[in-house]
């Protein structure tokens, strides 16, 4: 109620904005002109910047703390995680494609999609568990040393970001299924969208600062 | 690089920006309270908007001020010191554009008034404190004593907590639907405000003769008595104080309850929109929501001016309010889900700290509200709303009950 008055936006006489009957549906009109839901992913996302932030620097501070433990650098597969990472990146282009199915209506593509993207996904987060196994076997736990416990703790927070994007696409899906999401609520398949993008932007940092920068 | 300074980088990155979480609220409650007031606008309200935005930004580049003392090094040290003087200057626009708001105004000292005047003076004590400690120097020297204590409450105690006691006071008859007694309202802002002072001036002296903080006594002989002694006086007429408004509250609510009048809906002759409804506010809000032409528009409803710019009345209040009575205003079905929600948090924190066990309650929980929140129906089944027809609202914002606005379910 203190916000009200930014003096450029003043609705016109007439103008079916004050209309009371407009209390459901999507359709709200915001003062910073971007919905309620989408501007809440958007503060959620800033917040999330920050953990990442903080799970990057400790990670860099550390890594070459490895004690006894074996080197992270040794361990490293390059190659099988330029694959896994280049899946998830490919997921991005389908999350795109299903929010802009829904937007056209077509509800058939988009459970298409939100399916291929879930998998996508999995398939990544399959990689990550294989990967995980691997360092294990080798030698490397999450306490072996400060470089392994930053590095798990990184990458273990991505990965548990990727199963929750999972979970949320899979949620979607069914909710699709249920005929609950129309093309009107387009927007709800964007804010997913949102957060699959960011998950996805993050993977990007962390694949270069913990593979690839030695 | 050590363990230990890495867990302090990480705690005040969070920590620092988390004071601004307490402070930003109470400064737009007082810059809510000074202009009713004043019966003036608030002055520069861009420069208080950005100010605003500025040092919410700002909060995040400012945390090693808190570590000058646990060797970051002297380019760390030296920036930290920079970006949190620079911080000052936001915060000083607020200062001032309160103090302009005042100038020159027609003040009325009611109770939300004095506790909004008490945050800007004592926030001000508690900045000036604030920017010595950003000189690294000085604060090395007072670093982890009493000093840092007095600091600290002077900006969220006579800061934060002044403006929200202030709000509680301004926005009480609008959320309960009576008002606290605004007599009882001053004696317990003075009780306060001499009170806060005794207890938390003399910890500045203290500080700086070097009482460590976080200890919980000291020996005779290094001249720490007497301001202690004073401190203890004060922290019991705090106490008074509080006393004295949680009698405001039962009082206040037990002769409202006697003498059955009608709490009017604008009882400080406000400015923003909340005093054009009546007290309580209804469930729906408003019968038709406003258009705003300008700043404060609920009194540009109520007073305009005459050819010399004097103030003069153009409209009786209960003229430009509205009724609350509307019948046909749909609302979202109220749902338990969020409370469930909410139920579930604390259970996380608790296993995290203890066991986490308690975690997996916890997340069921949250997930469990979530998924039930997220499938309820918003609106009621088959609650298909095309009949609607846009209401107008005219080009005066007046509340007009639209014959014919369909109910719907």
């Amino acid at each position: 109620m203190t916000d009200l008055a930014d003096p450029h936006e003043i609705a016109a006489p007439g103008d079916p904005v004050g209309a009371p009957n407009e209390t459901h549906g999507t359709s709200h009109v915001t003062s910073t002109g971007i919905s309620n839901e989408k501007l809440a992913m958007w503060v959620f996302l800033g917040s999330e910047c920050l953990l990442f932030g903080g799970l990057i620097s400790t990670f860099l501070l550390y890594k070459e703390r490895t004690a006894s433990g074996p080197k992270l650098h040794d361990l490293f597969d390059i190659g099988f995680t330029s694959i896994s990472s280049f899946v998830l990146l490919i997921s991005s282009l389908t999350m795109v494609l299903a929010v802009s199915a829904i937007q056209r209506g077509d509800h058939r593509s988009l459970r298409s999609w939100l399916a291929v993207t879930a998998l996508l996904g999995s398939v990544f987060i399959s990689g990550q568990v294989y990967e995980f196994k691997e360092f294990l076997n080798e030698g490397m736990g999450f306490t072996t040393s400060p470089a392994s416990s930053a590095f798990f703790t990184l990458t273990g927070f991505h990965g548990a970001h990727v199963t929750i994007g999972i979970i949320m696409l899979i949620s979607t899906l069914v909710l699709s299924l249920r005929g609950r999401i129309t093309q009107e609520k387009a927007e709800a398949v964007e804010i997913v969208g949102l957060y699959w993008h960011f998950v996805d932007v993050v993977w990007i940092i962390v694949f270069t600062v913990v593979y690839l920068i030695k | 690089m050590q363990t230990p300074l890495l867990w302090e980088h990480l705690f005040w990155i969070f920590g620092h920006p988390e004071v601004y979480i307490m402070i930003l609220p109470a400064f737009g409650v007082i810059s809510e309270i000074i202009p009713v007031f004043a019966r003036k606008p608030i002055f520069g309200y861009p420069f208080m908007v950005f100010s605003g935005i500025a040092i919410g930004f700002m909060g995040w580049g400012v945390w090693a001020h808190h570590m000058f003392a646990s060797g970051i090094g002297p380019i760390s040290v030296a920036a930290f010191s920079m970006s949190t003087m620079f911080i000052a200057v936001p915060t000083g626009v607020k200062i001032l554009n309160w103090l302009a708001t005042m100038w020159g105004g027609k003040l009325k000292f009611s109770a939300p008034m004095l506790y909004s005047i008490g945050l800007v003076t004592m926030f001000t004590i508690g900045g000036l404190s604030g920017v010595t400690h950003a000189v690294s120097p000085s604060d090395t020297q007072q670093t982890d004593t009493y000093y840092i204590v007095a600091h600290f409450h002077y900006v969220l105690f006579g800061g934060a907590l002044f403006g929200f006691i202030g709000g509680w006071y301004f926005w009480w008859p609008k959320v309960f639907g009576y008002a606290l007694n605004d007599f009882v309202g001053k004696v317990n802002f003075w009780f306060l405000l001499i009170g806060f002072n005794l207890t938390f001036g003399p910890m500045h002296i203290l500080g700086l003769q070097g009482m460590p903080r976080r200890t919980y006594t000291y020996r005779d002989g290094y001249g720490f008595n007497l301001w202690n002694l004073v401190s203890t006086v004060g922290a019991f007429l705090i106490a008074a104080s509080f006393l004295v408004f949680f009698w405001n509250i039962f009082n206040s609510r037990r002769k409202a309850k006697a003498s059955a009048l009608v709490m009017s809906g604008d009882p400080w002759d406000g400015r923003s929109l909340e005093w054009m409804l009546p007290s309580p506010t209804p469930a729906h809000n408003f019968d038709v929501i406003p258009t705003i032409s300008s700043l404060d528009d609920f009194w540009h409803r109520k007073y305009g001016e005459d050819e010399k710019g004097r103030l003069v009345r153009i409209a009786a209040t209960e003229d430009v309010s509205q009724k609350g009575d509307a019948t046909d205003v749909h609302l979202p079905s109220p749902s338990y889900w969020p409370l469930v929600l909410a139920f579930g948090l604390p259970w996380v924190a608790y296993g995290l700290i203890y066991n986490l066990l308690f975690c997996i309650v916890g997340v069921i929980l949250i997930v469990g509200a979530m998924y039930g929140w997220i499938m309820e129906p918003s609106t009621e089944p088959g609650g298909d709303h095309d009949d609607h027809e846009p209401e107008p609202s005219d080009a005066s914002g007046d509340a007009v009950a639209t014959e014919g606005a369909a109910l719907v379910d």
